[in-house]
């Protein structure tokens, strides 16, 4: 799976046992990629010794800070593994779609970020 | 921000010392060879040298273009290379339009030997979640009022991918040379809790 730039997502809702990289306030949430970074080995995989661990693309996905809290003008980036995150347009693209309507300024962020970070 | 209790106090600080202990009755490293290599370590991590890079793409648009697209790459052109192999180095540029500021929210990282050693509040817990959450409320705590039209990037790290912020050159810098620029630049302004 290579998820482009734009691409909406929605990261794991799991609770696991372990370490995971996957912080606990952006579980379950709808995200959108801005950027495909390298591949490392998977955190949660490390902490508990697998002697080999998954080697994963680590993506910045951006959320908007209202869908994250209720409320906020301001966007969170962070960096997650390729197995934190599924499309989120496969599962429910209606509402994905009607999140993307309802949000104000999604797409003005869209535009002043993309060209420094497809660069 | 709150007081912290001292760095020496904290849980953190005594499993650190466990750690060394463990490592040192494994026959793995002497004392005096531990306090060498981190002693060695921070000597060259100072914020001088993210105000190195600040620097140069002020003055080198090709260079910022580079240091935007691969900070990693860049950094390395500066001769950091070794002291940022083990992640991936990126840089976020603010502008008119937005303000850009780093936290870990699930720990402290931040690229040290760039920045230098990382600031107490910077691990302090209330930092690392009101970030994320109010980030124009904790910047007006730190003096740095962000007009309400510009938008806030709340860049949110991990240990493999580490975040510097680029400044706005400040207005009336245009006869300065690289060395008076790069005094100018602040670790705060590097992690975008100040302006420069």
């Amino acid at each position: 799976m290579t998820l482009r730039p734009g691409t909406r997502v929605r990261t794991s809702s799991a609770d696991p046992d372990h370490h995971t990289r996957l912080p606990r306030y952006l579980r379950g949430q709808i995200g959108e990629i801005v950027y495909a970074g390298r591949e490392w080995p998977l955190p949660d995989d490390v902490a508990r010794g697998v002697s080999a661990p998954r080697a994963e693309t680590v993506y910045t996905v951006r959320f908007a800070a209202a869908r994250l809290w209720g409320t906020g003008r301001h966007t969170v980036l962070a960096d997650l593994w390729e197995s934190y995150l599924e499309r989120a347009d496969s599962e429910d693209g209606s509402e994905a779609g009607s999140e993307a309507d309802g949000e104000a300024g999604s797409e003005d962020h869209g535009e002043d970020d993309g060209p420094q970070e497809e660069r | 921000m709150t007081a912290e209790p001292h760095h020496h106090d904290l849980p953190v600080a005594a499993r650190v010392r466990r750690l060394e202990e463990r490592v040192i009755a494994a026959g793995l490293a002497s004392d005096g060879e531990l306090d060498e290599t981190l002693a060695r370590f921070y000597a060259r991590a100072t914020p001088v040298n993210g105000a190195r890079l600040v620097a140069r793409a002020w003055t080198d648009p090709r260079f910022r273009e580079r240091l935007l697209a691969d900070g990693s790459a860049a950094a390395a052109e500066l001769g950091f290379g070794p002291q940022v192999s083990s992640y991936q180095l990126r840089v976020v540029a603010n502008s008119a339009q937005r303000h850009n500021v780093i936290v870990c929210t699930l720990c402290s990282c931040y690229p040290v030997a760039l920045l230098g050693p990382s600031p107490s509040w910077y691990k302090s817990l209330a930092y690392r979640s009101r970030t994320v959450r109010e980030p124009r409320a904790v910047l007006s705590e730190f003096g740095l009022v962000v007009p309400e039209e510009v938008d806030i990037a709340v860049w949110d790290s991990t240990a493999e991918t580490r975040y510097l912020v680029l400044p706005v050159r400040p207005d009336g810098t245009d006869g300065l040379a690289g060395d008076e620029l790069a005094a100018m630049v602040t670790r705060d302004g590097l992690i975008g809790t100040a302006r420069v």
